[in-house]
C-alpha cells in the first residue's frame, strides 16, 4: 500500500513539471552551491550569501513572482539559512506557500516551515488553519504533508484543535497515514502529555496494526510511556515478546532487512522496552528469557549492526531479573567486545562493562588487564570511558588510585565539559571514600585548583557544608578542620596569583571560621595572608567580599590591623566592599556587638532567616507612601522592556484572525504586557471590548486579572514578598544566608561511607577507615584491607587473599589497588556461595517456596494506598503473613506522630524480615518511614537499609544501620525525600542487608513508586498575596477539566475533592470562580485559577517552574476521574 | 535520542544540517565548526565516537565528506553508526535513480526525517526505478562531485569498502 503512495510522491516532479522548467529551477540553486564550493574563505562566502539573500528579498517582495518561482526561492533561502545566515524575512512566505500553493508548492512550504520555525514561534499560529484544512482534504498527499508537519512543529496550545482529526487518522485505510498519525500523537505526548491521555487505548491498536511500519512507530510512544510508569504496561510484555520473536524469525517483509539482519533498529527498540518492563520484576522477566536467549544466539553474524543489537541485549539481560544462564552468555559477549581489535567494539564493550559492574562487579575483575591497557590508550574517548568505568567500581580500598588516575587525566585534558563532568566525580569519590583527612583535603585542593572556576557551585558548597556540619565526633571534625587550615595556610604562603577564585573563596571561608583552632599560628599571620590577597589584581570583587567576611570573623585582639584595612578600603570604588569595610570597622571596635552578630560555635540550624524580609515592611510602606514605584520582579521588568513580544500566545477558542490583530494592538499600547494579556486571555469572547478599555489600566500591577475574575479591592500597601534591596539589607544578612545553606538534616560523613561501602559490595567486610592507603608508592601488601573487627571469619581469609592478589599484581601494582576488594577475593562470605549478584538471595528463596509461588505469581504487584504501587520482588511465605497493621504507626517517633501520614503498607518480606512503609507529609519534605520487623525468634544482626532514587534527593535521617534487631521486634528508619523538579511518578529502589548468622549476609530488595502528589503541599496565602504572586509568575497552562456535578455547589464540590486528593489550599471562592494555591514542598508555588464554564471547569495554572503546572494538572485530572 | 545530523566536508563547509531539537541560528555555526574540528582531529584508528559537550558525536567519513550525528548519552552508538551508513545507502539509491529537480533538497530532508526520527521503521528498498528517467548527478547537493562519474556517491562508496 505504502509503496503506491511513495511512488506517487516520487513521481510527482516528473508528472507535474516539464523537463526544461525543472532544469532551469535547479540551475539557480546549483549555481549557488557550485560557487560556494569553489570559495576559499569564510569572508567570500559571507559576501556571496549576502548578495544571494538580497536577491531573494527582492524577488519575494515583487508582486510578479509566481508560486512556482517562490518554491525555488524558498529552497535557496533554506540553503542560506542552513549555512547559518538569517533568512527570517522568508518565513512568512514559507507559510504563504504552504497555505496557497498547489501540492508541490505546499510540500516545499511545509518543509521550509518545519526547518525555519520552532515550537514557540508566533508565526506558527498562522499555519493552524492550513493544517486543519489539509487534514480534512481528500487528497492523500495533502493529509500526509499536514501530518508530517504536525509531527515536527506545532504550537502546544493549539493541539486540542487538531487532536480529533489526527485521532481519526489512526483508523485510516492507508498505512502511511496511520503511521504519520502515530508519530504526530507521539509528538503531542512529548510536548503536552496530559492532552493525549484519553487515547492510550488507541496506541494499543496501533501496536497491533497489521502493517509493521505502524507498529514500529507506536513503539516510540510505548518506550516513553513505559519509561515513565513501567507498572501500567506489564500486561503488554507478551505482545512485545511475540513481536520480537517474529522479527527474529524473519517474519517481516525483506524491505526491513539491513545487510540481511531483520529490522535491526526495531529489535533494539524492543529490547529497550523489554528491559524496562523486566526491571526488578521476576515474573515479567521470566516471560522474556527465551526471546533474549534467541536474540543472543541469532546475533552471531560478524557485522557491526549485530553487535549493536548484542550490546542492547546484554544491557537488557543485566537489567531484568537475573538468570544465571543468560548472564553467563552476556558476560561472554562483553568479553568479546572488550577484547576485540576493532576500536568501536572495544568502546562499546567498555560502555557495557560500565553498565554491568553496577550489577556484577566481578566482571570487571576478569577484564582488569584490558582495563589497565585502555587506561593508557592513545584514544581520548576510550580513556574517558575507562575512567567512567573505574568511577563505578570505586570503593574505599581503591579510591586513592582511581582518584589519582582521574586527576592525572584531568591535568592533561583541556576540554571544559570533560573537566566539569569528571572533577565533580572526583569530588564525589573523595567525599564518599576518603581514607583519611590529609588525603581528603589534598584531593579537594587538587579539585579546586584543576576545576577552578568551571566547577559547579555545589562542589564547594558541599565541601564547606561537610566541614561545617561535621560528624558525630567533634574531635574528628576539628582535626579535619585543623588540617584544612594548615593546608590552606601553606597554599597561601606560596604563589597565589594563579589560584582560581572559587578556591580562594573556600580558603578564606575556612580560615575565617576555623583559624582559631590552630593555636600555633599567629592570627596576625592569617590576617596578613588574607589581606595580601585583597591587594591582588586578579582577585574578583566577589572573592574580596568572601575575604572580608573571613576577616570579620577572625577574632578580637588585632584591632589595629583591621582598622588599617578598613581605612584603606573605605575609599574603594566598589560600594559593597566599602560597606563591608564599614561593618568590619564597627564590629572590630565593639566586641559585644560582634559576639551578638557572629556567635562562635553556634549550632548551624539555630539561625533563622526571615526570607520574606518582613522587618523591612515599615521602610517599604514609607517609601511607597512617599511616592516610590512598587517593586517589580526582574522578569516582569524585562518583559515590559521587550517590545518584540507583541503577540498574545494564549490559546484562542476559534476566532483566530480577529483576536490576533486586536491583541497585538492592545499590547503595543500597554506598558504592562502581562496584565493586559492576562486580562485578554481571561475571556476571549470579549476581546474587542477589552481592547477599548486597555488604556485605562496603565498601572498594570493594580489590576490583577481577568474581567470578572478576582480584582484586589484595596490598594496594596504591604511590600511584595520578594523585595530585594541589597543596599538596605543589614550586614548580617549575607552572613546569615551563607550559614543557613547547610540543611538541618545531619547526614554524617561516616554514615555515608559505611552506607556506600556496604551497598557497593554487599556482604564484604569493608573497614570504614583504611588509613594505610595514603600513598600509592607503598609496597602492595600494605594496601590490603584490614579485617573488619567483628567479622571473625574473614580474618582467616586474609592470607589467602593476599596471595591471590599478589599474583594479580605481578604485572602492575595498580591492579591490586584497583581490584583489591572484589568478591572473588573474599572467601567465606555468603555472596560467593550464591550467584554473583546481590539479588540472588531472592532467587534462592524463591526456589524453596516454589509451591506457594505458583498460586500467587500471577499478580505480584499490587496497587496500594493512593498512587503508591509496590512491587514485590519476592514472595511471602504463608506462615509469615505481612504484619501490616496500623499499630505500626504507634512506633513512629514522638516528634513525627502528629504529622499527616498515609496508611502503612507492606513493602516486601522474606522469612526473616518484613518491611512496611508509611509516608509522612512534612512541609519541607516527604518523610518515608520504613518499619523493619524481625519475624524470627532469633536476633538479626547488622541490618542496613539502602535507599536510592534517581529523581529525588534522599537523606537518611536515622536508623538505617542497626547492629542488631531483637526477635519479634520492629525497628524504624526514616528518610527525608526532596523533589526539586516535578516528575509524574518516581520509583524508589532499595535493599536491606542483614545477617541471620555471622558471616551470612542476606539482602532483601524492595521498591516502590511515589507520585508528585505526595510532594505537593498547601500554600497558605491571602487573596491579595495570591493576586500579586499570580502576576509575577511566568509559566502557565490552561485546560478544561471535568466538573463534579453530583452535589449542590459544583465548584465547591470539585475544589474540595481536589483539596482532599492533592492537599491544595483553597484561597477563596467568588461566584463562579475559585482560586487555589499549592507548592512543591517548600519550593516552587503553583497557583490555580478555576472558573466554571458550562459543564466544565476551566483551570488556569501558573508557576515559576515550567513543568510544574503540567504535573499538577495531570494529578487533578486523575483525582477527578477517580472521584 | 538523536539531536542533530550534519554533513560537512573536510573544509568545514556545512552541506546539510538537520536539527531535531531547537538550536538558535546564531549558535549553529559555532556548534558546527566545533563539531567538525572535533571529528577532523581524530585519526583513522581511533574510534568513531567523541564526547562533545552534552552530546556524544558519532561520525563516519565518506571520502571528503563527514556525516556526524549528535546523540544523547543513553543512545547506542554503534547502532547510530550503522544508521548513518544506511542513510548513505538510501541516498545513493535515491539520487542515482530519480531525476534531479528542485525537489531534491526536500527529498534529502525527508530522508533525514524518516531515518533519524523513526529509525526503527526504516525500509531500505523504497526507491523503485521509474521508467524513462535517467540516472543523473547524485551527489551535487552534498558537494561531493559535480558529475556522478567524477565523484559520485555510488563510486566512492565502492571505493571506501
Amino acid at each position: 500500500m505504502s509503496d503506491v503512495v511513495e511512488k506517487t510522491l516520487t513521481a510527482l516532479p516528473g508528472l507535474f513539471e516539464s523537463q526544461t522548467g525543472a532544469a532551469k529551477i535547479t540551475n539557480r540553486l546549483r549555481q549557488l552551491i557550485k560557487s560556494i564550493t569553489e570559495l576559499t574563505s569564510k569572508h567570500e562566502e559571507e559576501n556571496l550569501i549576502k548578495r544571494e539573500l538580497s536577491a531573494i528579498k527582492e524577488q519575494v517582495s515583487s508582486p510578479n513572482t509566481t508560486m512556482k518561482q517562490m518554491r525555488e526561492i524558498m529552497v535557496r533561502a533554506m540553503y542560506c539559512e542552513m549555512l547559518g545566515y538569517d533568512a527570517s524575512f522568508t518565513y512568512i512566505h514559507a507559510i504563504k506557500l504552504a497555505q496557497q500553493g498547489g501540492v508541490l508548492e505546499k510540500r516545499v512550504g511545509y518543509l521550509a516551515v518545519s526547518l525555519f520555525l520552532n515550537e514557540g514561534h508566533e508565526l506558527l499560529l498562522l499555519l493552524v488553519n492550513t493544517v486543519l484544512k489539509d487534514l480534512q482534504s481528500t487528497n492523500l498527499i495533502e493529509v500526509c504533508m499536514a501530518l508530517t508537519v504536525v509531527a515536527q512543529v506545532f504550537p502546544k496550545d493549539m493541539i486540542p484543535a487538531v487532536l480529533p482529526l489526527v485521532e481519526d487518522k489512526l483508523s485510516h485505510p492507508k498505512e502511511i497515514i496511520r503511521r504519520k498519525a502515530v508519530l504526530a500523537l507521539y509528538k503531542f505526548y512529548l510536548i503536552a502529555p496530559n492532552q493525549v491521555q484519553h487515547i492510550h487505548a488507541k496506541f494499543c491498536k496501533a501496536l497491533s496494526d497489521k502493517d509493521p511500519g505502524v507498529m514500529a512507530s507506536s513503539l516510540h510512544i510505548y518506550l516513553q510511556l513505559i519509561r515513565e510508569s513501567p507498572d501500567s504496561y506489564k500486561d503488554l510484555t507478551g505482545s512485545f515478546v511475540t513481536i520480537l520473536k517474529q522479527v527474529l524469525g524473519g517474519k517481516l517483509p525483506v524491505d526491513f532487512n539491513y545487510h540481511s539482519v531483520p529490522a535491526p533498529w526495531l529489535q533494539i527498540q524492543l529490547l529497550r522496552i523489554l528491559s524496562l518492563l523486566g526491571k526488578e520484576d521476576q515474573s515479567t522477566s521470566e516471560l522474556m528469557y527465551e526471546v533474549l536467549d534467541e536474540s543472543l544466539r541469532r546475533a552471531e553474524m560478524n557485522h557491526n549492526i549485530t553487535y549493536a543489537i548484542l550490546y542492547e541485549c546484554v544491557k537488557a539481560v543485566y537489567t531484568i531479573h537475573p538468570k544465571a544462564e543468560l548472564l553467563e552468555k552476556a558476560a561472554r559477549c562483553i568479553g568479546n567486545f572488550v577484547l576485540s581489535p576493532k576500536i568501536n567494539l572495544k568502546y562499546l564493550g567498555l560502555k557495557a562493562l560500565t553498565y554491568v559492574v553496577q550489577h556484577d562487579a566481578k566482571l570487571a575483575l576478569q577484564h582488569q588487564m584490558t582495563i589497565i591497557e585502555c587506561l593508557d590508550h592513545s584514544d581520548f574517548t576510550i580513556k574517558r570511558e575507562t575512567l567512567e568505568l573505574l568511577f563505578r567500581i570505586t570503593n574505599a580500598q581503591n579510591v586513592t588510585v582511581i582518584v589519582e588516575k582521574m586527576l592525572d587525566f584531568l591535568r592533561s585534558c583541556n576540554d571544559e565539559h570533560t573537566i566539569i563532568h569528571l572533577i565533580g566525580k572526583v569530588a564525589e569519590l573523595a567525599e564518599k571514600f576518603a581514607p583519611d583527612n590529609s588525603w581528603f583535603i589534598q584531593t579537594m585542593n587538587d579539585v579546586f585548583s584543576i576545576g577552578g572556576d568551571l566547577l559547579q557551585q555545589d562542589v564547594p558548597n558541599n565541601f564547606l557544608r561537610l566541614l561545617a556540619e561535621g560528624s558525630e565526633s567533634k574531635e574528628e571534625d576539628d582535626q579535619l578542620r585543623l588540617y584544612a587550615v594548615e593546608s590552606y595556610l601553606t597554599v597561601l604562603k606560596g604563589h597565589t596569583s594563579h589560584l582560581p577564585q572559587c578556591f580562594l573563596q573556600v580558603m578564606s571561608w575556612v580560615l575565617g571560621e576555623y583559624a582559631h583552632l590552630q593555636e600555633s599560628v599567629d592570627r596576625r599571620e592569617v590576617i596578613r595572608l588574607l589581606t595580601q590577597l585583597l591587594d591582588q589584581r586578579s582577585v574578583s570583587s566577589e572573592t574580596r567580599v568572601w575575604i572580608l567576611s573571613a576577616l570579620t570573623k577572625i577574632p578580637e585582639g588585632q584591632t589595629d590591623l583591621i582598622l588599617d584595612l578598613a581605612e584603606s578600603l573605605s575609599s574603594s570604588q566598589d560600594t559593597v566592599l566599602r560597606q563591608q569595610a564599614q561593618e568590619l570597622r564597627h564590629l572590630s571596635q565593639d566586641s559585644q556587638l560582634r559576639e551578638w552578630v557572629l556567635p562562635r560555635g553556634a549550632p548551624w540550624d539555630g539561625i533563622e532567616v526571615d526570607s520574606s524580609l518582613s522587618f523591612l515592611d515599615g521602610f517599604v510602606s514609607e517609601a511607597l507612601a512617599a511616592g516610590a514605584a512598587p517593586y517589580k520582579p526582574p522578569h516582569q521588568r524585562q518583559e515590559e522592556l521587550c517590545e518584540d513580544r507583541a503577540l498574545n500566545l494564549e490559546p484562542y477558542s476559534f476566532s483566530l484572525p480577529v483576536s490576533l490583530s486586536s491583541c497585538s494592538i492592545t499590547d503595543r499600547q500597554s506598558p504592562t504586557l502581562l496584565s493586559v494579556s492576562s486580562g485578554l486571555s481571561g475571556n476571549s469572547a470579549e476581546l474587542s471590548q477589552k481592547a477599548g478599555s486597555s488604556t485605562l489600566i496603565l498601572e498594570g500591577v493594580k489590576r490583577v486579572w481577568g474581567k470578572d475574575g478576582y480584582l484586589p479591592q484595596k490598594e496594596a500597601t504591604a511590600p511584595p514578598v520578594d523585595e530585594p534591596s541589597a543596599a538596605v539589607q543589614p550586614a548580617s544578612q549575607q552572613e546569615a544566608a551563607e550559614r543557613i545553606e547547610p540543611r538541618p538534616e545531619p547526614s554524617t560523613q561516616n554514615q555515608d561511607k559505611q552506607q556506600l561501602a556496604s551497598s557497593l559490595f554487599v556482604g564484604l567486610g569493608v573497614g570504614s577507615s583504611v588509613s594505610l592507603l595514603g600513598k600509592s608508592e607503598a609496597p602492595p601488601p600494605r594496601f590490603r584491607k584490614k579485617p573488619r573487627p567483628h567479622e571473625s571469619s574473614s580474618s582467616s581469609g586474609t592470607s589467602k587473599r593476599s596471595s591471590d592478589s599478589s599474583s594479580h599484581s605481578s604485572r602492575n601494582t595498580t591492579d591490586s589497588f584497583l581490584y583489591g576488594s572484589f568478591p572473588e577475593e573474599e572467601p567465606a562470605t555468603s555472596i560467593s556461595t550464591f550467584d554473583h549478584t546481590p539479588k540472588s538471595t531472592t532467587a534462592n528463596g524463591l526456589s524453596q517456596n516454589k509451591d506457594t509461588k505458583e498460586d500467587r505469581h500471577a499478580n505480584t504487584s499490587q496497587i496500594l494506598g493512593g498512587d503508591m504501587v509496590i512491587v514485590r520482588p519476592s514472595t511471602i511465605q504463608d506462615k509469615h503473613p505481612p504484619s501490616v497493621s496500623s499499630d505500626l504507626t504507634a512506633l513512629l517517633p514522638a516528634d513525627l506522630k502528629d504529622l499527616p501520614h498515609s496508611d502503612v503498607i507492606s513493602l516486601t518480606s522474606d522469612p526473616s524480615l518484613s518491611l512496611s512503609s508509611c509516608r509522612l507529609f512534612r512541609d519541607e519534605a516527604l518523610l518515608l518511614v520504613i518499619f523493619i520487623s524481625n519475624c524470627t525468634e532469633t536476633v538479626i544482626k547488622d541490618v542496613a537499609v539502602q535507599l536510592t532514587c534517581e529523581e529525588l534527593k534522599t537523606a537518611s535521617l536515622r536508623g538505617n544501620v542497626m547492629d542488631c534487631l531483637e526477635a519479634r521486634s520492629t525497628s524504624v528508619c526514616h528518610y527525608a525525600l526532596l523533589m526539586d523538579d516535578p516528575h509524574t511518578n518516581v520509583s524508589l529502589t532499595g535493599t536491606v542487608s542483614y545477617q541471620t548468622q555471622p558471616g551470612h549476609t542476606n539482602t532483601l530488595p524492595f521498591s516502590g513508586t511515589l507520585s508528585t502528589a505526595d510532594f505537593i503541599r498547601p500554600l497558605v496565602v491571602t487573596t491579595e498575596e495570591y493576586g500579586k504572586l499570580w502576576l509575577s509568575l511566568s509559566h502557565d497552562v490552561k485546560q478544561n477539566l471535568k466538573l463534579l456535578t453530583d452535589a449542590g455547589d459544583p465548584l465547591r464540590t470539585t475544589l474540595n475533592a481536589l483539596k482532599d486528593a492533592l492537599q491544595l489550599h483553597v484561597v477563596d471562592i467568588i461566584g463562579s470562580e475559585g482560586i487555589v494555591a499549592c507548592r512543591l514542598l517548600s519550593g516552587a508555588p503553583c497557583l490555580l485559577h478555576c472558573r466554571v464554564n458550562g459543564a466544565a471547569l476551566a483551570m488556569w495554572l501558573r508557576s515559576p517552574h515550567p513543568a510544574l503546572p503540567d504535573f499538577i494538572l495531570y494529578h487533578c485530572q486523575r483525582a477527578l476521574a477517580h472521584h | 535520542m538523536i539531536k542533530f545530523l550534519l554533513m560537512v566536508n573536510k573544509q568545514g563547509q556545512t552541506r546539510l544540517s538537520r536539527y531535531y531539537e531547537q538550536v538558535e541560528l546564531g549558535k549553529r555555526a559555532s556548534l558546527e565548526a566545533d563539531v567538525v574540528r572535533g571529528c577532523l582531529a581524530r585519526r583513522k584508528e581511533e574510534c568513531s565516537f567523541v564526547e562533545f559537550k552534552d552530546y556524544k558525536l558519532v561520525y563516519r567519513q565518506y571520502a571528503a565528506l563527514f556525516i556526524v550525528v549528535g546523540i544523547t548519552e543513553n543512545e547506542n552508538e554503534l547502532s547510530i553508526y550503522e544508521l548513518v551508513h544506511n542513510f548513505v545507502e538510501v541516498l545513493d539509491k535515491y539520487f542515482s535513480r530519480v531525476t534531479l529537480t528542485a525537489q531534491d533538497l526536500p527529498a534529502l530532508h525527508r530522508q533525514c526525517l524518516q531515518l533519524f526520527q523513526e529509525p526503527c521503521s526504516v525500509r531500505i528498498h523504497r526507491f523503485k526505478v521509474l521508467p524513462g528517467q535517467d540516472a543523473m548527478i547524485p551527489g551535487w547537493w552534498l558537494g561531493l562531485g559535480w558529475v556522478k562519474d567524477e565523484l559520485g556517491l555510488g563510486v566512492f562508496i565502492k571505493a571506501t569498502h
